[in-house]
């Protein structure tokens, strides 16, 4: 994890948001914390907390059940794995017809563009949701450095 | 543990959905630069409602075709046995009320079942009415809500309607309560922060991962789950959809589930009664 903007951290930090981030090495429960996002004109222009994304790491993410589960609804260039769902649009070319901005926003809350939409938002404050299981609540369905690495895989999708 | 969403877990029946076609053609999907809210339509409402069998692999269909193949079958006669030889403290079985196998009681009737109680002052569902006989009638320790006893005994007594036109009162008395659960079915919960609208509603035919998701209509229930080797219930089958997108679940038989069975059941009011049928 490397950090991009010095004084996005130290006002999360201000904030109390990412405390276990900041320590170097923490890695097992830095993850779940929200961190708040800006949307400009159906942009996020701004990485979560700063971070940079791993277009490897964030592939992963994306193909994983238990994390970003994309293939459950998008056909993806991911010959490995079978089953693609078809409930969302391939995600093939995405980057062509997407900015980095804009597929973050998409990423973190798909609602600001289609409130009906079937997609899940990946990285909205818990604290708006209901009747969360138990053992997810208060937590993201990525975290912020998971959000940008997937971001990250994203663009490479021309 | 696992925690994979719209992945039932643990399921060694997942070949059988696999590459089961949805009938309805799967709309073209439009690119989201300028948000659609208009979508919300219901393809039950506007198209009328097709039976979650239209979406079952071929295979599927003649395992609940045939009353040979359809392990849901022995499950009705499970409770078929139970309904004629069981007596309770008063040594009444439910056939002496209700006939040998059921024969006083009338398929039209549990057609039209959650129905109104006027004595509760709330809708009941099949199962509570085979309950309170049970307990009331007939003495014994009620059955917990969707156990195997009470679902035995709810699919015989719902099998007698097989072929019957689902018919749930929606007017009347029954308005609130189908209001309430439509409000239940449309309100977004869970970490997914999903409705059983979001799936069912507009995008049955279309696939997450190897499922193809149909309207969620409920005119085979209790129905044979491929995923449990058993029979289940509708609450049973609720809060599994709420464990998929991660909401936590609510109490088999509560107001709110009977609510959401009288609501998701009236949707599919015309459509044929086909239980036990066979679902993923
Ligand atoms: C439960 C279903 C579901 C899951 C899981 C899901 N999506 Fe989506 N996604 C959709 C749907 C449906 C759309 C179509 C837009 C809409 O509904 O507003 C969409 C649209 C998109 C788009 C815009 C595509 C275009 O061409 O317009 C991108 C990019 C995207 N998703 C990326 C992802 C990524 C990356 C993941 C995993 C981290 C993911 N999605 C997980 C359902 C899903
Ligand atoms: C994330 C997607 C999703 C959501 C949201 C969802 N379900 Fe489902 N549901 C499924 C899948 C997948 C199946 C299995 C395939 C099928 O029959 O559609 C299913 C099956 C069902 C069935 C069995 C249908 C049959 O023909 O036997 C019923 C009933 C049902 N759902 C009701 C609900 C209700 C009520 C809710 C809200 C509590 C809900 N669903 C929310 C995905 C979902």
């Amino acid at each position: 994890m490397r950090i991009r903007n010095f004084s996005t951290i130290v006002t999360l930090v201000l904030l109390g948001l990412i405390a276990g981030q900041v320590t170097a090495g923490s890695s097992a429960d830095e993850g779940d914390a929200f961190v708040a996002w800006k949307a400009k004109d159906l942009t996020v222009p701004e990485p979560l907390a700063g971070l940079e994304g791993d277009p490897r790491r964030g592939r992963a993410v994306a193909i994983t059940p238990a994390k970003g589960n994309c293939l459950a609804c998008h056909a993806m260039p991911v010959a490995e794995q079978e089953f693609h769902g078809t409930v969302g649009p391939p995600l093939e070319g995405v980057a062509s017809r997407y900015t980095e901005a804009q597929l973050r926003l998409l990423l973190v809350d798909m609602k600001q563009l289609n409130p009906t939409t079937l997609m899940p938002s990946f990285h909205r404050n818990p604290g708006e949701l209901k009747r969360v299981a138990e053992r997810y609540q208060g937590k993201t369905v990525l975290t912020a450095q998971e959000i940008e690495d997937v971001v990250a895989y994203l663009i490479t999708l021309k | 543990m696992c925690n994979h969403y719209f992945a039932r877990c643990g399921s060694v029946t997942l070949m059988f959905v696999l590459g089961a076609g949805g009938l309805l053609p799967a709309p073209a999907v439009e690119p989201v630069t300028v948000a659609k809210a208009a979508d919300t339509a219901s393809q039950a409402e506007t198209t009328g409602p097709v039976s979650g069998y239209a979406f079952l692999q071929k295979e599927t269909q003649q395992m609940q075709d045939d009353d040979f193949l359809n392990p849901g079958m022995q499950w009705v006669e499970a409770g078929k046995e139970m309904f004629n030889t069981l007596q309770g403290e008063n040594g009444k079985t439910c056939a002496a009320c209700h006939g040998e196998d059921g024969s006083k009681l009338d398929p039209k009737r549990i057609a039209q079942y959650p129905v109104y109680s006027e004595t509760l002052g709330k809708p009941v569902t099949l199962q509570n009415q085979v309950n309170a006989c049970w307990t009331k009638r007939m003495g014994y320790h009620p059955l917990p809500y969707d156990t195997e006893g009470a679902i035995k005994l709810e699919v015989f007594v719902q099998n007698l309607a097989r072929g019957e036109k689902v018919n749930v009162q929606t007017d009347g008395p029954m308005r609130p309560y189908y209001e309430k659960g439509r409000t239940i079915y449309q309100t977004r919960v869970g970490q997914l922060d999903m409705a059983c609208s979001v799936c069912h509603d507009s995008n049955a035919g279309k696939k997450i991962r190897g499922n193809t998701l149909s309207q969620g209509q409920v005119n085979g229930y209790p129905a044979y789950r491929l995923q449990h080797g058993a029979v289940a219930g509708l609450h049973t089958t609720f809060n599994e959809c709420y464990r998929l997108f991660r909401a936590s679940e609510m109490p088999l038989g509560n107001d709110d589930y009977t609510a959401l069975e009288v609501y998701v059941t009236a949707r599919g009011n015309g459509l044929t009664i086909e239980t036990p049928a066979v679902r993923f």
